[in-house]
């Protein structure tokens, strides 16, 4: 086994020095009724060449994205990723090292997480942010507990504008909280959000651009909730928005979270992704996840470490922020190269791109005669109404290879309200013969089915 | 004006109906470089045992008990900007909490000094 | 690993700095201080826009984000990269992680298009290769591990035993056993444990530890009650050895009306040897991360599957996969499921091609081996080195882990901080310090299946030395340690008393004196 170092004779010799007469006798603790008990029915081991022709086969059954035109979003988006990146993330010495619990031999790893909180601070425009969280979904159920913590105050409001899935994991995380209002799923707005804010409020959480691609009001809902002393927690699905939209913390955010998988990462059919997390300085005593911070070593040299670790699991146990241990150590990497590489000019452009071309989109969509875009407002992701079911359709311009963006039925199953509306997104890899492609398979769809 | 000991390494300086709390020179050694203390809200009510404050090293977090029943009347605010207090100047500057006692014979069941030194052998 | 430390630079770089220090062991200054707004590692074009979609919400505050062109990006990160240490550069012997090697296949399957290039949202019938990627996944993990279910979703192993908790507890709300709100903890259990019971709402109850270092089944006996909706125990456990009468406890448990939760954390010693559903548990996470040999990452991306009992399986979030006629399907909502949900989407793909291809590599019977290589190793470590360092639990042969104590160093002046920190001095990442908290400073020591005899010996010899040394009173060589590092201790005082978090412009100096 191409893996495992020891020969056969090497395998003897060391059990010779350990004194046991077999490897059988270094398992007599474990109860003779569940050792080697059964027959293992699975393959045996393979060369490599056959592992991969294998795999390969399997890769083959799927469609991926850049097989043809495609518009999804939904929280997950389709973004080019420099090739320094995912070279760079490949070294020895940053993909197979562990959480820098040394400091003194992790100086990589903890320059770059430090660097990578200042650029997750910037783009959101707070104070602090931590050393990432698993993805935007669990960062945003974590940020409710934060809240909680930080108000001593139970209600917790969520926008009906919000991922289904981010609320569907928030309500999982909060079993059965009365506490907990989730406002209906809706593509028109974000629901009656603000008139629900009371006294016992700790946060509202609005997403924006919201689920469905609008943008929302964050100046009046910082008010709103800090005017009962509530917190405004922010959720972004694209981060991308953020080199065109105002910074969440300048409108007056307290807890931004967000997806950063679109930055340096690939789609991975949902994982592993990012989480950010960024609050103001006053907070991070009760923010959840591991934090860098600078110092100096014993020759006053700078130097960074892993800090205020008595808020994690490992010391604080039952009394810990959060259960979090590891996190998204090489994902955050390929976000913080990514974004060197952008610098301002770039993520400033590429943000534009992405408008431009989703207004693109808007354009060309609004060609197709019973269509109905639902936005009055976007970045690089809009909500059409068909007037016909709009799971069938995708699942027909999927046969023609075209992949048109989500039914919100998917997310949201049962609602009659949302099943002819489809979720589409563009971005810099969006093409005008794209576009063109979509709008003519669409008008195609809609036509036979409507007949 | 006494002072007064528990095993769990606070004392309490009695003066008059209030007491003043902290840890020992003994505790703070053990603990190592304090870098974070948290203090209870002024106004609180605590038993005696109750969890009244934490201080916090690089590794570790411990919790501080009201060694006797009382009211918080008053915090040392200069604990948040410098935690080191605690360590400097345990029994003075690195006082944590003021605390309004309720039951003046909890005091009496509390080490005196030379008991406490005994257990710190 | 070779240092310079003739060349080792000193003072801080500032804005516009140049990086110092020698090639192999570089000074290299932050982003901040090398880039700036106006560079730029990419080529977009900039295009006119059209506003109105913006509802007047452009940004206003300035990004302020440095740049670099590609050529400083690549230096910058490779220079970063030599400050790590890494198990491609030698020995990571860190008890309870599990750092063996990473296997690079893995790496060119997971960038397949075909696996990192398809959208989670994309319609199934143009996935069917992941859902049977998924499909097959699952099969090996309820093989390996004798359970009825697995939910694949849990992003780490920390989210896998929320999720595992999350299902004890939605059962036992289903069995009106709501009342049950006490969870046994042993005191050696890793913290996440502690932390994920208090998060569900539940009392911890410490269960101690017999002399031996293993779960005293007469303490679990009688700590359980009516009011105990479960224990949670690591086995191997984190002293890194078997618990003999596991199965007993899991009966005790089960009469009680409780379930069992097991932390998977050391599943390496047991893979394909022994079959945790044979013991008696009900749930079980799994680190593909460890286990499985997706790389670590600097601390992530994991993957966290929860393997569920009989019992539980009802209670399995979503998504789950599922024959549907000739093909598969994902279900992604059950309309009344306890549980819901636990993370968007569908979890850690790129994991699970990572883990599954290595699974396929070994093989079942390589991953047997590689569980006995393991043991054999630990076992090894353990025997050249206890006439030296002190077993703390010398009854029984260890499994995947080493555990010493640090009676050896008493009346040394040496801590088991400052032994560690004198072994990054001769190349090797220290082992897990002050862990299990149930042994006076503990170092757990697992070296894994992929060290050879020959790294084991230099490792045992240098253990051995650093041991004389340290009785002999050269305390010099352990307090000042490491000196031959990037760095020599940090400050970490200073760094939690006045958290400097992101870096911020140095003061510039006054227009005028400009």
């Amino acid at each position: 086994m191409r893996y495992l170092p020891h020969s056969a004779h090497e395998r003897s010799e060391m059990l010779g020095v350990i004194g046991a007469a077999d490897i059988e006798a270094l398992f007599s603790a474990v109860p003779k009724s569940a050792f080697k008990s059964f027959e293992l029915a699975l393959p045996s081991h393979q060369p490599e060449f056959r592992v991969e022709a294998y795999m390969r086969t399997l890769a083959g059954k799927n469609h991926a994205a850049g097989d043809g035109p495609f518009f999804v979003g939904a929280g997950a988006y389709r973004h080019h990723v420099p090739a320094t990146v995912d070279h760079l993330i490949q070294r020895s010495e940053w993909l197979t090292a562990y959480t820098p619990y040394q400091p003194e031999i992790s100086q990589g790893t903890l320059q770059m997480l430090f660097e990578f909180q200042t650029q997750v601070a910037r783009i959101t425009g707070m104070e602090v942010a931590n050393a990432s969280l698993y993805d935007g979904s669990t960062a945003t159920a974590e940020a409710v507990l934060m809240a909680r913590r930080l108000t001593k105050r139970n209600r917790i409001v969520l926008s009906g504008g919000l991922h289904p899935h981010y609320r569907d994991v928030v309500r999982a995380y909060l079993k059965d909280d009365p506490d907990l209002v989730c406002l209906a799923s809706s593509p028109e707005g974000q629901g009656d959000l603000l008139s629900q804010i009371d006294s016992g409020t700790a946060a509202i959480v609005v997403q924006t651009p919201d689920f469905y691609g609008h943008l929302r009001d964050l100046k009046s809902a910082a008010e709103a909730a800090h005017a009962q002393g509530a917190l405004l927690i922010v959720v972004i699905t694209e981060i991308v928005s953020l080199g065109l939209l105002e910074a969440p913390g300048a409108l007056g955010a307290d807890i931004v979270v967000a997806e950063g998988q679109s930055i340096g990462n690939a789609l991975n059919f949902g994982g592993p992704y990012l989480g950010l997390m960024a609050t103001r300085r006053e907070f991070i005593r009760q923010m959840p996840g591991r934090l860098c911070g600078e110092t100096v070593d014993a020759d006053g040299v700078r130097g960074f470490v892993l800090t205020l670790s008595t808020r994690e699991q490992h010391i604080r146990r039952e009394k810990a922020t959060s259960n979090i241990c590891t996190n998204s150590g090489l994902c955050a990497l390929a976000f913080s190269i990514h974004m060197a590489l952008l610098g301002e000019s770039g993520f400033v452009r590429l943000a534009r791109l992405n408008h431009a071309n989703a207004v693109k989109l808007a354009r060309m969509l609004g060609t197709v005669p019973g269509i109905e875009l639902l936005n009055k407002t976007f970045f690089n992701e809009m909500t059409i109404r068909l007037p016909v079911p709009a799971a069938p359709v995708v699942e027909m311009l999927a046969q023609a290879g075209v992949l048109a963006g989500v039914p919100v039925s998917r997310l949201e199953p049962g609602n009659a309200e949302v099943e002819n509306l489809l979720v589409l997104a563009a971005t810099e890899l969006t093409t005008h013969a794209d576009i063109e492609m979509l709008a003519e398979c669409l008008h195609a769809a809609i036509g036979e089915d409507g007949q | 004006m006494t002072t007064k000991f528990t095993p769990d390494h606070e004392y309490i300086r009695v003066e008059g109906s209030t007491g003043i709390v902290g840890i020992t020179p003994y505790a703070q050694e053990q603990l190592g470089d304090i870098v974070f203390v948290e203090l209870p809200v002024v106004g609180k009510t605590l038993k005696k045992g109750d969890e009244a404050a934490v201080v916090e090293s690089v590794k570790a977090a411990s919790e501080i008990y009201a060694p006797v029943s009382g009211t918080v009347t008053e915090i040392n605010p200069a604990l948040s900007k410098e935690p080191g207090l605690v360590n400097a100047d345990p029994e003075n500057a690195g006082w944590m909490f003021k605390i309004a006692i309720t039951d003046a014979n909890e005091v009496e069941t509390l080490l005196d000094a030379d008991g406490y030194s005994e257990l710190t052998l | 690993m070779s240092m310079n430390t003739q060349g080792r630079p000193t003072g801080t770089g500032s804005a516009g700095a140049a990086a110092t220090g020698s090639a192999l062991l570089p000074n290299e200054p932050l982003l901040f201080e090398i880039g700036d707004t106006d560079h730029s590692g990419v080529d977009l074009p900039d295009v006119d826009l059209d506003v109105s979609f913006l509802g007047g919400f452009e940004r206003q505050t300035p990004l302020d984000l440095a740049g670099l062109t590609e050529p400083e990006a690549m230096r910058h990160y490779v220079r970063l990269s030599r400050l790590n240490h890494s198990i491609d550069s030698g020995m990571y012997p860190l008890g309870s992680c599990t750092m063996k090697h990473n296997p690079r296949l893995n790496e060119k399957i997971a960038r397949l298009p075909g696996f990192s290039d398809i959208h989670p949202l994309q319609p199934i019938s143009t996935v069917q290769g992941a859902l049977e990627l998924m499909n097959q996944l699952s099969h090996w993990l309820l093989t390996l591990t004798n359970t009825a279910a697995v939910a694949l979703s849990p992003k780490a192993g920390a989210h896998g035993e929320l999720l595992g908790m999350m299902a004890i507890k939605a059962a036992q709300e289903a069995a009106g056993q709501a009342h049950r709100t006490v969870v046994l903890v042993p005191e050696s259990a890793h913290g996440t444990n502690p932390a994920t019971a208090a998060f569900l709402g539940y009392t911890v109850k410490p269960v101690p530890a017999k002399a031996d270092g293993t779960v005293d089944v007469e303490a679990v006996k009688a700590a359980l009650s009516s009011e105990v909706a479960a224990i949670m125990l690591t086995n191997p456990n984190t002293c890194g050895l078997f618990e003999p009468q596991v199965i007993e406890i899991a009966q005790a448990v089960h009469d009680a009306g409780a379930f069992f939760y097991c932390d998977g954390a050391n599943f390496n010693a047991i893979m394909g040897v022994v079959r945790p559903g044979d013991l008696g548990i009900d749930a079980m996470h799994i680190n593909l991360h460890k286990t499985f040999s997706t790389p670590h990452g600097g601390g992530g991306p994991g993957a966290g599957p929860v393997v569920l009992s009989e019992a539980l399986a009802p209670f399995a979030p979503v998504p789950f996969v599922r024959r549907a006629g000739s093909g598969l399907e994902l279900v992604e909502h059950v309309e009344g499921s306890a549980l819901g949900r636990v993370t968007a989407f569908h979890g850690q793909m790129g994991m699970y091609v990572r883990a599954f291809t290595y699974m396929l590599s070994h093989g079942g019977d390589g991953l047997a081996q590689a569980a006995e290589d393991a043991v054999l190793n630990a076992n090894y470590v353990k025997a050249r080195l206890d006439h030296i360092f002190s077993v703390p639990f010398p009854d029984y042969p260890t499994m995947h882990e080493a555990l010493f104590d640090d009676s050896f160093l008493r009346d040394t002046g040496v801590s088991t901080l400052d032994f560690a920190k004198a072994l990054i001095d001769e190349g090797f990442h220290p082992m897990t310090m002050y862990f299990p908290l149930v042994v006076h400073g503990a170092m757990l020591i697992e070296p894994t299946e992929s060290e050879s005899k020959q790294t084991l010996d230099r490792f045992c010899d240098v253990m051995a030395e650093l041991a004389q040394d340290a009785t002999n009173g050269n305390k010099e060589r352990f307090t000042a340690a490491p000196m031959r590092a990037p760095r020599r201790r940090l400050d970490e005082t200073r760094a939690a008393r006045q958290p400097v978090l992101t870096w911020e412009k140095p003061n510039r100096l006054p227009k005028a004196a400009e």
